[in-house]
């Protein structure tokens, strides 16, 4: 024990006399969880729209400006010209396309069911979906408006109609959803990286030689650069929680102690997997570039940017090893809904497993004998 | 393995693929023996040392140090040695006073112990001045000598020294052998290599490896008696030729 805390106390001399680290362990996640936050959203702000109109009637040109009359739509011009309007889609200065035909007042008056055309450009797709989307909800909202006046009588049978009302994040604010998510990938990405420079750098250093001829035992070895990382860790996920209330002013609905006490678990098994990565790399160089591969993946595949649910199946397991996907799921479930223990019981389990499998190829990786 | 023996190798061999670095070396140190490691650079003197040490395991051949089996005890041997390495290997951020409790710490002694140890040790190498600063900030003559202090806090019977006076002045390295010379008067086994060979004369017996195997083995004016030479200087050249 006291072995132990000798390593430690000396892990935390070497962290707080390197001026590198404590720059980064503070200033540099705050900005990244601002700039982040702000600007990594997914949300569909303004959709371009072109609108042919070739009927020019009443009816076509209500649907017009009830289109344009919305916020998210900006349209960019207007033309009789489909070929014209394709021009725009073509240069990528339109999204939509929406061609109302002649006679469209005419066939819709005689209830004949007139099509509209709908060109999306889908390159991207969120912005597609969600466009296109709302122009078919504007359509719809058009068609049940009309038809009963038009439609003498005839049409206007039961209509269903559906109330959503959107829980958990009532404003469908992206910060709310973002800053959790980027603070715990922050937290993952610094602990890892210095984790897997640590036991390098001592031996690159030379350092590592004179622990290695002590009767140290392998496991005070890695706990004792397990620890002070964990500090570090749990340190920037305050300082991260504290900055994202303050300036997002992100719900905590949960028990935040819950949230912390996932994080202990969480950090250990990322920290198990910076240590073991050492074990194995000549240089600090190869470690970061190990450390950056299973960044890259750790980073998009846990569900921040896109849903896990909508990966394919073999990709859903493979977030089971990912300890970021598990924190992410855990602050965004206690934060934003509230949740309890027995709700996130199962995160636990996973990290715990990998937090176990990952130190223990740790201590076993790490070798005092050659 | 007679009472008096501490170091006892037999046919030790470490193998890198192909390359034999150290050759079926057999030898006996005596407690409270000054052994010196003679080789030129890359005769395998540093992989032996590392074999003896617990840092590398032999390839074939067998050995004992202060009676604990180098295959299969080297924690029990860690223990009882300290070692010094070639190259610089204490904490360079860390202070002088701080090194010093770590590796007192780590090999477990008493944090009363440790404070008096930081303070013999600052005593004896007129180091309380610079207590308080990053080693990083030493001449490297007292870089050696305090790492030298370090690795027998926890005095060890016996240190292994791997070329301790490489790239120090002349003065300093008088210095550093009358460190040793106390250490060898406190009863304190020193197995130390060098390439000078001028500091072989102040060992009391001395071995030359060339290419992987230990081509002399005796006191030092024996040595010269045998090669017909006035120096350990000349024996060694006869030796390497």
């Amino acid at each position: 024990m006291k072995i132990l805390r000798h390593l430690i106390q000396k892990e935390f001399i070497q962290i707080f006399r390197n001026k590198a680290i404590l720059p980064m362990m503070t200033i540099m996640p705050i900005i990244q969880l601002i700039l982040l936050s702000n600007a990594a959203s997914n949300e569909v702000k303004q959709v371009n729209i072109v609108v042919v109109d070739q009927d020019q009637s009443e009816s076509s040109r209500l649907l017009h400006r009830k289109i344009i009359a919305n916020e998210r739509f900006k349209r960019i011009s207007t033309s009789f010209s489909s070929e014209k309007a394709l021009g725009y889609l073509q240069a990528n200065t339109a999204d939509i396309v929406l061609e109302i035909p002649n006679n469209f007042e005419k066939h819709y008056l005689r209830g004949e069911h007139p099509k509209l055309q709908m060109l999306v450009n889908a390159i991207n797709g969120q912005n597609a979906t969600v466009g296109s989307g709302y122009l078919t909800s504007i359509i719809g909202a058009f068609n049940a408006e009309i038809m009963p006046v038009a439609a003498t009588g005839v049409s206007s049978t039961a209509q269903l109609s559906v109330a959503s009302r959107n829980w958990y994040n009532p404003e469908l604010n992206y910060k709310h959803f973002m800053a959790p998510g980027i603070l715990a990938e922050l937290t993952a990405l610094l602990t890892i990286v210095l984790s897997a420079m640590n036991v390098v750098r001592e031996r690159e250093l030379g350092t590592i030689e004179q622990i290695n001829v002590t009767p140290i035992k392998k496991w005070q070895f890695i706990v004792g650069k397990l620890v002070p990382f964990l500090c570090v860790g749990m340190l920037l996920l305050t300082v991260g929680i504290i900055v994202s209330k303050l300036l997002f002013d992100i719900p905590i609905r949960g028990n935040i102690g819950l949230i912390f006490g996932y994080a202990v678990f969480n950090l250990i098994a990322v920290l198990g997997l910076g240590l073991l990565i050492s074990n194995f790399a000549d240089t600090q160089q190869q470690a970061i570039f190990v450390a950056f591969f299973f960044i890259m993946i750790f980073v998009l595949m846990c569900g921040l940017f896109t849903p896990i649910e909508s990966m394919p199946k073999w990709a859903q397991y493979l977030t089971i090893p990912n300890p970021l996907a598990h924190i992410i799921s855990v602050s965004r479930k206690v934060l934003m809904k509230g949740s309890g223990f027995w709700d996130i019981r199962w995160e636990f389990v996973y990290t715990i497993l990998l937090a176990v499998v990952f130190n223990t190829l740790a201590i076993w990786s790490y070798k005092k004998q050659t | 393995m007679t009472p008096e023996t501490i170091i006892q190798v037999e046919n030790l061999t470490k193998r890198f693929g192909q390359f034999t670095a150290v050759d079926a070396i057999s030898f006996e140190v005596k407690k409270g023996e000054i052994f010196g490691f003679l080789g030129a650079n890359g005769a395998g003197k540093t992989t032996a040392i590392k074999m003896l040490i617990g840092l590398s395991r032999p390839t074939t051949g067998s050995g004992k140090v202060a009676g604990f089996d180098i295959g299969k005890q080297a924690e029990q041997i860690k223990k009882n040695i300290g070692y010094m390495s070639q190259k610089f290997s204490l904490y360079n951020d860390l202070t002088v006073a701080q090194n010093i409790r770590f590796f007192g710490g780590i090999y477990g002694l008493s944090t009363k112990k440790i404070k008096e140890k930081i303070r013999v040790i600052l005593t004896e190498l007129d180091l309380q001045s610079v207590a308080k600063k990053p080693v990083a900030a030493l001449p490297l003559g007292w870089k050696q000598r305090l790492a030298f202090a370090v690795s027998m806090v926890h005095e060890p019977e016996i240190v292994f020294m791997d070329e301790p006076t490489g790239g120090v002045d002349p003065s300093v390295r008088r210095q550093f052998w009358e460190n040793i010379y106390q250490a060898a008067a406190k009863g304190r086994t020193v197995f130390v290599t060098t390439h000078y060979m001028d500091e072989a004369e102040y060992c009391d017996r001395v071995s030359i490896m060339v290419d992987g195997k230990i081509e002399a083995l005796d006191t030092p004016n024996n040595l010269k008696n045998q090669f017909n030479a006035t120096s350990m200087d000349e024996v060694f050249l006869k030796l390497a030729r």
